[in-house]
């Protein structure tokens, strides 16, 4: 069969099947379980409407407990488990990844990444934000800054990897490294600061994200505060660092974390630049080098990440608890 | 702001070139992967892409055309001009160029000036002009094979689609495209329809746990879906879906319901109480009011996180390289090119560089215009 | 073409959070009953509650004889007129006016038949087709009222259909419901708002509603004229009515009280022997106070410190007066030249009104 229509096909499949669950479900209930017809006309209706959400809610909840709930625990009990997954040994992974320097590795440099990263791309978020506001050509500025958020991290690595070839012909640093006599260098081999260079890509990539969210925050501000400094005496820069950033640190807060957890997620660009050698592994990409290989280790990493990231989940949890009431 | 008395001009130059060093920056990157993706392999290899648009200096070689020869005394003559030389002319579609200099050596292609008679000794001479014309003379008689000459001239920018007709017969992209496109689209509609139906569920419908359901929603939004790739792949290798389409499905339509509710949720939120309330007086039931009412009202953010899927899914990796198999019939083009290309076509940089072309063009597409449903979904899920 | 009634009717949030309590309402075919009540006192909440928005909590609502506690609003036979006229923004005025028919399924005659009665009774002929966006905010108003009608419910619900329009606009709008109303003599109405001209102009019937309850129900006279506790006769009218402190000296068909601040009010309120010497607060409207002579009987003697001149009245507020320092006076015509001035007001004794603890001696 031809791979197009058998896409097609089912596309119309899955998308078909989930619309005709609604559809049909609904009309189960109100058609046949709970008629609006009748002498009980008015009971069956609520009698619906009771059942109804949960038939809403249905796909969702079964995807939810069954893709995201049932893994922390099924990858928990997993880890205690050996490669090939037959033997319990307790938390034996966990002691053999802390004893791995290679884990260390990863662990310390995923450390500078979460510092680094999140903090790099929600400054230059910012200030892009501030300055393009005022500048007549600023959208399109925010435009071509936004933009990599589009590219998949694999298309940002291979652009990258095009910056950074040694060959001077081809990478643009070297270029200019060789325009100023200097010989050629691999800055992907270049010891601890290599992860920087790796660390710029995903960075080039989030910036956009930041610029975007703190631009729209910016503007919240209200104006009156803006020209009450203005009559005060305060100058451009003043009424930057001390009335408008301290009105968006919620913001900033909330750029910030979601980077955070984001750069606990990516391991493309590690895979795709450098494949974890010359130090630069971080926990996703090393968990995916046990990933087919040692399930017992991977899911040890995966819950790993899973704990770094507890915290945060928790303060969420919190936080919309009191914004519910 | 922009009409406060006595601004400073010194200031906005500032902003303006900072801002303007910032573009280029953030541009260059993707700008040289696009121009090298249009030069063939020997014009990345020499000279830089950011020379593509200027001529440059290159060398050619050929040989002197035995058809012409006429003897002079005891030489032989070749005459001609090298522009019509079969190893010459392909690369000058656009008729000869101006030759700055001219050898008979490889390792010395630009040994002589142009329109400078060279001596070679034993009578044998060469003579090649600017325009192309040259008289080379022999003390003996060729043969059929004329002597090798080199000549140096600027050639015109020449721009090419070879690597993208290369990249997606040759090299599968085309194949790996249509895969992508059949994960991509039922994993976005999909878990737009589940998450809308929830959304509505936990926005308008009164029932026990509702509070909590949103609370735990929220929870997942940030656990990393790591976690889900072990225990989910022996799920689906049990249950019989294994590694393929339908389970890479699955797996993004679950991955995207946390975001996808929690944006829509918020949305709906914000439509009119009195609309929905309007409606159940009409007489609707809730999946009536839901259709007929929130559905249309909720556009705006159907489409906002219908970009948001549609990027994530379309430039997703690690999924793909845990759910669907790793055979050439499935390979998606992100996994194509970071498995396959990198590898194998490490060094092959036009290939590289028109395969990642063919990858980014549909998102940046659906980027560039629907830009503005992507900022006001990036700002419903992020402001509170 | 509906009867109501209310028994012992309440609204608690969460068990503990009283809103309303202890409802009781007659309401008769052809009624138009306003809601009043200053903010929050629960009226948007009692008419949500008989329209099914809302779960009745405590006692009973029946809609001509049959209890719809547990019915859903659709199945009340209401239709209700949001104060944000609640049109569907993607839909056609006409769309917007057929949802429901649609959704009951009515035949398309009956449904068009419907429609063309509702555009012509409110002139939308012109703008059937067009989007709710491209109406003015009468021409919404309108179309939220014809998305009722076409519903021949038996009873309309209007939660403050006016507060959101200009004031010209309003009071048009006001005066096209009232004929509305006359066209369709047999439909009860359900009116709530906090306008009080809204409340005297439209209403057969007007509920009072304070502390969670009713303060009042009668007709706009009535309320006007015989509120029935100090509640309602200081939130009807404008400015509100002034109560003065004092004794009953006298009892009879008529009573005289001998107030704080050294005057006398004689009120068409018939009292008891027993009831002389009871302390109570003597109520009179500021428009229905007249200056009298030197020497003739007066209820009070106050000097003016503000007058404000509106053209058709002048008010006069008066310094402290007995124990009441907010005491308003209303005369017609412009009065130059009394501020600072003492003067001596009266009024006719069926326009004073005897509260003891709060109620109407009248109602006794």
């Amino acid at each position: 069969m031809n791979p197009v229509f058998q896409g097609l096909l089912t596309i119309l499949i899955g998308v078909g099947g989930i619309f005709a669950y609604f559809v049909l479900s609904n009309m189960l209930l109100d058609k046949v379980l709970f008629p609006a017809k009748g002498p009980n006309a008015s009971r069956n209706i609520n009698r619906a409407n009771l059942i109804r959400p949960w038939l809403f809610l249905a796909p969702t909840i079964i995807a939810l407990s069954l893709y995201l709930v049932y893994p922390v625990i099924g990858s928990f009990i997993r880890s205690l488990y050996n490669r090939s997954g037959d033997q319990f040994i307790g938390f034996g992974n966990y002691s053999s990844l802390i004893a791995s320097p290679d884990f260390r590795t990863a662990f310390m440099n995923n450390v500078l990444w979460a510092l680094f990263v999140p903090a790099v791309s929600t400054f230059l978020g910012l200030v892009i934000a501030q300055l393009t506001d005022k500048l007549s050509w600023g959208n399109i500025a925010k435009s071509i800054i936004f933009m990599p958020m589009a590219i998949s991290f694999v298309g940002a690595s291979l652009i990258w990897k095009f910056v950074y070839a040694i060959d001077p012909n081809l990478g643009i640093i070297n270029a200019i490294r060789a325009s100023m006599g200097l010989n050629p260098l691999d800055v992907l081999q270049l010891a601890f600061w290599n992860n920087f260079f790796l660390m710029a890509i995903l960075i080039w990539v989030q910036t956009g994200f930041a610029m975007v969210i703190l631009s729209a925050a910016l503007r919240g501000i209200p104006e009156e505060t803006i020209e009450a400094a203005v009559i005060d005496g305060a100058n451009p820069f003043q009424i930057f660092m001390k009335i408008q950033v301290p009105q968006v640190t919620g913001t900033i807060v909330v750029v910030w974390t979601t980077t955070t957890i984001l750069v606990l997620k990516v391991f493309d660009i590690v895979y795709a630049m450098t494949g974890g050698n010359f130090n630069t592994q971080i926990l996703p990409s090393y968990m995916m080098q046990f990933m087919f290989r040692d399930d017992g280790r991977a899911t040890a990493v995966a819950i790993v990440i899973m704990l770094i990231v507890t915290p945060v989940m928790i303060q969420n949890i919190i936080q919309a608890r009191k914004e519910m009431r | 702001m922009d009409n406060i008395v006595g601004k400073k001009t010194g200031l906005a130059v500032a902003a303006n070139l900072t801002v303007a060093i910032l573009v280029v920056l953030w541009l260059i990157p993707t700008i040289g992967l696009l121009v090298s993706s249009f030069r063939d392999r020997d014009a990345i290899s020499a000279t830089g892409w950011w020379r593509a648009p200027f001529s440059t200096e290159q060398t050619f070689r050929g040989r002197g055309d035995t058809e012409t020869v006429t003897q002079d005394g005891a030489l032989f003559i070749l005459t001609g001009n090298v522009f019509d030389d079969p190893e010459v002319a392909p690369s000058f579609p656009d008729g000869p160029a101006t030759i700055s200099a001219f050898g008979t050596r490889g390792n010395n292609p630009g040994e002589y000036t142009a329109g400078t008679t060279a001596d070679l000794g034993d009578g044998e001479a060469l003579l090649i002009n600017a325009d192309g014309t040259y008289r080379y003379a022999l003390p003996e008689d060729p043969g059929s094979r004329g002597p090798r000459y080199y000549i140096q001239a600027k050639t015109p920018p020449k721009f090419t689609l070879s690597n993208y007709e290369t990249v997606i017969t040759a090299g599968g992209m085309g194949q790996a495209f249509i895969n992508t496109l059949t994960v991509t689209i039922p994993a976005t509609i999909i878990p737009i329809l589940m998450a809308a139906f929830a959304a509505y569920a936990l926005a308008w419908m009164d029932f026990a746990g509702r509070s909590w359901i949103i609370a735990a929603i929220i929870g997942l939004l940030v656990v990393p879906l790591q976690l889900a790739l072990v225990p989910m792949l022996q799920l689906h290798n049990q249950v019989g879906i294994g590694q393929s389409f339908l389970g890479i499905w699955l797996a993004h339509s679950a991955f995207g319901q946390p975001l996808a509710v929690y944006l829509l949720r918020n949305y709906m939120i914000g439509l009119p109480r009195d609309i929905i309330e309007s409606a159940r007086v009409d007489g609707g039931t809730d999946f009536q009011i839901f259709m007929k009412i929130v559905l249309p009202l909720s556009f705006p953010a159907l489409a906002a996180f219908a970009i948001f899927q549609f990027l994530w899914t379309w430039n997703d990796l690690l999924v793909a390289k845990v759910f669907l198999p790793s055979g050439e019939a499935t390979k998606v083009m992100t996994v194509k090119i970071a498995d396959d290309l990198l590898g194998s076509r490490g060094g092959d940089w036009g290939i590289l560089a028109s395969a990642a072309f063919v990858s980014i063009a549909v998102p940046l597409l659906v980027f560039f215009s629907l830009q503005r449903y992507l900022v006001r979904g990036l700002l419903a899920g992020s402001v509170k | 073409m509906a009867t109501l009634k209310l028994t012992n009717v309440g609204k608690t949030y969460g068990g503990t959070v009283d809103v309303l309590n202890d409802i009781n309402l007659d309401i008769e075919t052809g009624e138009l009953i306003v809601f009043v009540g200053p903010s929050g006192c629960g009226k948007s909440t009692l008419l949500r509650m008989i329209a099914g928005l809302e779960r009745i909590t405590q006692g009973e609502l029946q809609i001509d004889g049959r209890v719809v506690n547990d019915i859903p609003p659709a199945q009340r036979g209401i239709a209700m007129v949001f104060q944000s006229y609640a049109l569907y923004p993607h839909m056609t005025v006409r769309d917007n006016m057929t949802f429901a028919l649609k959704l009951a399924k009515k035949s398309k005659e009956e449904i068009d038949a419907a429609v063309s009665k509702a555009a012509r009774i409110l002139q939308l002929e012109p703008y059937l087709d067009r989007l709710p966006k491209a109406l003015s905010g009468g021409q919404r108003q309108r179309v939220a009222i014809g998305r009722s009608i076409v519903r021949d419910p038996k009873v309309y619900l209007f939660d403050e259909p006016l507060s959101n329009l200009d004031a010209a606009l309003r009071v048009a709008t006001r005066i096209e419901i009232a004929q509305l109303k006359e066209t369709m003599p047999e439909s009860t109405m359900i009116y709530v708002t906090h306008d009080q001209v809204e409340a005297m102009t439209l209403a057969s019937r007007i509920v009072v509603l304070a502390n969670k309850g009713i303060a009042q129900v009668g007709t706009p006279l009535e309320l006007y004229e015989r509120p029935e506790n100090e509640f309602v006769a200081q939130f009807i009218g404008s400015p509100a009515m002034n109560l003065l402190a004092g004794e009953i000296v006298e009892t009879g068909p008529r009573t005289m009280v001998k107030l704080v601040g050294g005057g006398t009010a004689i009120a068409a309120v018939e009292t008891q022997a027993a009831d002389k010497g009871l302390k109570v607060n003597v109520g009179v409207r500021p428009e229905d106070l007249t200056s009298v002579q030197d020497g003739a009987p007066y209820i009070f003697e106050g000097k003016v410190n503000i007058t404000e001149a509106l053209g058709e009245v002048t008010l006069l507020y008066f310094d402290r007066v007995g124990d009441n320092d907010a005491v308003i006076g209303k005369l017609p015509g412009i009065h130059k030249g009394l501020r600072g001035t003492s003067v001596r007001m009266t009024a006719e004794p069926d326009k004073v009104q005897i509260f003891h603890n709060g109620q109407s001696l009248h109602y006794r």
